[in-house]
């Protein structure tokens, strides 16, 4: 039975926790709608994009001329696994569902025969997956410094992943990441960037005819590393969001089993104070009567 | 009242306009273009220059760096790697859209000595970027 010097000490030491928490989660909720304003705004772009892209590919029809990122090198041998995680943990299951997704593709794809690469973003990502896989890491990028996820972020990350295509390095390449649901929902998700997969242009849209400046198939030279960064960044800004959103709910959570066990230990508090009272008087009593 | 054309400035991070215009100049990669209403459906891709737009509050001037743009009779949008109001375009800003261009020159000079059309191509980047500059009253030192 602890004395009520330790409980008291414990009591104080679980509520200076849920101060913590509480102002964490404060801090999380403040952040989340910075980070959702952002992806908000990051959406018109994308959008368009993935229209033109549409477009552009229902146009340049022939798979023969197209460019190695749109029809892919022909092969199917070596993947490369782009997990985007956050830089820093607290933040629920987060981290550990997008590690575990790819953790999965990558065991998949290995029983396939097939090679794997894997290029981290995030410090909690490479924490994760530098356990199993320490032999098939070839890079990681490092975004503690970044407060702001920009497009240069992600154009960085594009820039490297596009130069070892260029270098034959894979050519099958994915990004894993989290989509931003809710605050209680975020889905893991994995998209294929390299080759790109685009979708089908709306029906109504490929009836007018397109004049192409230069033509179709140097815009699509040009897009199309455009069209990898601009999806590195949108899952970024996804990312970035569910982080936040992951963390605040995970607070939430600890900052109410906090006022759960300070509820308990108060109650045990009280019980042992009056116990021991209890106890004294006994004591007094039997003293008196034995007189 | 002229006929107007919807018209969007978006850059990845951002929609930096969409108004209604009467007519939008745009810096098309093979040359300078003017868009009105009704243009015929146009995708081209942008070198560095100015997007100027004649909307409802007279004109405006927007610095882009590149990107591409969609025209079609109903809409014009232009998808601009980066994109700057000119009233907001700083030396700062600029130098650093010069520096760019600069480095990128010397890596691509480094790594493809051989193929001429890329020098050519970084070349003509940085060119642009300084004729930006010369036109809105900035030099890129």
């Amino acid at each position: 039975m602890p004395s009520l010097k330790d409980l008291k000490n414990r009591i104080s030491s679980v509520k200076s926790t849920r101060k913590i928490t509480k102002a964490m989660q404060m801090v999380a909720a403040a952040k989340l709608r910075r980070a959702q304003e952002a992806a908000e705004m990051a959406r018109p772009y994308t959008e368009r994009f993935n229209a033109v892209m549409a477009k552009l590919a229902a146009s340049v029809g022939d798979a023969e001329n197209a460019p190695r990122l749109l029809s892919g090198t022909g092969e199917d041998k070596v993947h490369l696994l782009v997990v985007m995680t956050a830089e820093r943990g607290l933040c629920g299951g987060f981290n550990a569902n997008i590690a575990k997704l790819a953790k999965a593709e990558a065991d998949s794809l290995i029983a396939a025969g097939k090679t794997v690469k894997i290029i981290t973003v995030g410090k909690k990502g490479r924490d994760a997956m530098k356990r199993d896989y320490r032999q098939y890491f070839i890079d990681h990028v490092d975004m503690t410094e970044v407060k702001r996820v920009g497009y240069a972020d992600a154009q960085a990350i594009a820039s490297g992943v596009l130069s070892r295509f260029d270098a034959g390095e894979f050519d099958v390449a994915k990004i894993f990441y989290a989509q931003f649901q809710n605050v209680v929902t975020q889905i893991p998700t994995k998209q294929q960037i390299i080759p790109a997969e685009i979708g089908e242009a709306d029906e109504a849209e490929t009836g007018s005819f397109y004049d192409f400046e230069p033509d179709e198939n140097a815009i699509l030279a040009d897009l199309l590393p455009r069209g990898v960064a601009t999806q590195i960044f949108s899952a970024l800004l996804e990312n970035a969001a569910s982080e936040q959103g992951a963390r605040m709910s995970a607070m939430d959570n600890a900052t109410r089993n906090a006022g759960e066990m300070i509820d308990k230990l108060t109650i045990e508090y009280n019980r042992s104070r009056q116990a021991v009272i209890t106890n004294e008087l006994i004591e007094i009593i039997s003293g008196a009567e034995a007189l | 009242m002229a006929e107007t054309v919807q018209f969007d400035l978006v850059s990845p991070e951002r929609l930096l306009v969409s108004v209604a215009a009467r007519e939008v100049l745009i810096p098309g990669a093979e040359g300078d273009l003017t868009a009105l209403p009704d243009h015929a459906p146009l995708i081209t891709t942008l070198r560095p220059g100015i997007v100027r737009v004649s909307g409802p509050d007279g004109d405006k001037e927007y610095v882009v760096t590149g990107g591409f743009a969609e025209i079609n009779g109903q809409s014009i949008s232009v998808l601009a790697e980066r994109a700057l109001p000119r009233e907001d375009m700083t030396q700062d800003h600029f130098k650093s859209m010069v520096n760019e261009a600069t480095e990128r020159l010397n890596r691509v000079k480094e790594e493809n000595a051989e193929e001429h059309g890329l020098i050519d191509d970084a070349t003509k980047l940085l060119h642009d970027m300084v004729a930006v500059g010369d036109h809105i009253g900035m030099s890129p030192n």
